[in-house]
């Protein structure tokens, strides 16, 4: 399977793309904080976890006695841009954008 | 119980079919580091404790950018593996306000000449700069933070190429 296709399947699932929400509200998660927002055995959340680590979309960290949980959101930047980034041209213009977008809100 | 400063830290890891020399290259020489992402040149003395400064293109400065984008101060130099600077954004006022976070760039060497880049960014005390370099500005024009760096050093170490210019218009 390519990397492409691993994180396609693990996207594919409703469950595992809400622990990706819930890592994308707040990052750097415990197996039992992630394992209380969800209607499931301890065992059914790691087996989905694995899955998004084999994809590379979450990255396990060790903190002294635990295992935290980080949204790594690269392998769906890489996709993205194989399929659509390519169609546009947009790096000369970001930090001149972003400047301007930036005083506007202040 | 987290602490609370984890929610406040990022994780970037892309994998690049590359030596860990040239990936190390690609982070700390300014000829590279201006080739993808901000096109930012970041010049740094790889000391610990020595301040560095990212400058903008020429080109980006004559349009009104002010001299120096980013600065910091380098903590941890391990060539080609680790290598750990403070960071804070300088662009406007209110970024540069919430002061200096701290980034770790850790590159692991694998088997099949693929190498491993995690980049660590501890943001406690700046969720603006969280939301800039998490790409949460990128529809209203700001790039795409770490995410589209990464990808874009990703392209450059293996290929050479700098990340949106393929399909461009050469003129």
């Amino acid at each position: 399977m390519t990397a492409d296709d691993l994180v396609f399947r693990a996207l594919a699932d409703p469950t595992r793309r809400f622990l990706l929400d819930l890592l994308f509200q707040r990052d750097g998660r415990t197996l039992t904080e992630l394992e209380s927002e969800l209607d499931m055995t301890r065992f059914g959340v790691m087996k989905h976890l694995r899955v998004l680590e084999d994809a590379g979309l979450v990255v396990a960290r060790r903190s002294g006695r635990e295992k935290l949980h980080f949204l790594n959101p690269i392998p769906i930047q890489l996709i993205h841009e194989r399929w659509i980034d390519k169609y546009r041209e947009r790096h000369a213009s970001a930090l001149i954008n972003l400047k301007t977008q930036l005083e506007d809100m202040a | 119980m987290a602490t609370g400063n984890e929610s406040c830290t990022h994780v970037y890891r892309v994998y690049m079919h590359a030596a860990p020399e040239a990936v190390w290259d690609a982070i700390v020489n300014p000829d590279s580091t201006e080739q993808y992402g901000y096109r930012v040149r970041c010049a740094y003395d790889l000391r610990a404790g020595s301040a560095f400064m990212g400058f903008p293109s020429k080109e980006m400065r004559s349009l009104g950018l002010p001299n120096a984008i980013v600065d910091g101060v380098v903590v941890e130099v391990d060539p080609p593996r680790r290598f750990v600077h403070t960071w804070r954004m300088l662009i406007t006022p209110e970024l540069a306000s919430e002061g200096f976070t701290r980034v770790t760039w850790d590159i692991d060497g694998g088997r099949f000449g693929v190498t491993r880049l995690t980049l660590t960014h501890e943001l406690a005390g700046a969720p603006a700069v969280a939301r800039l370099t998490s790409g949460g500005t990128e529809d209203e024009g700001g790039g795409g933070g770490w995410n589209w760096v990464l990808s874009g050093l990703k392209t450059f170490v293996e290929s050479g190429k700098t990340l949106g210019t393929e399909g461009a218009d050469p003129s």
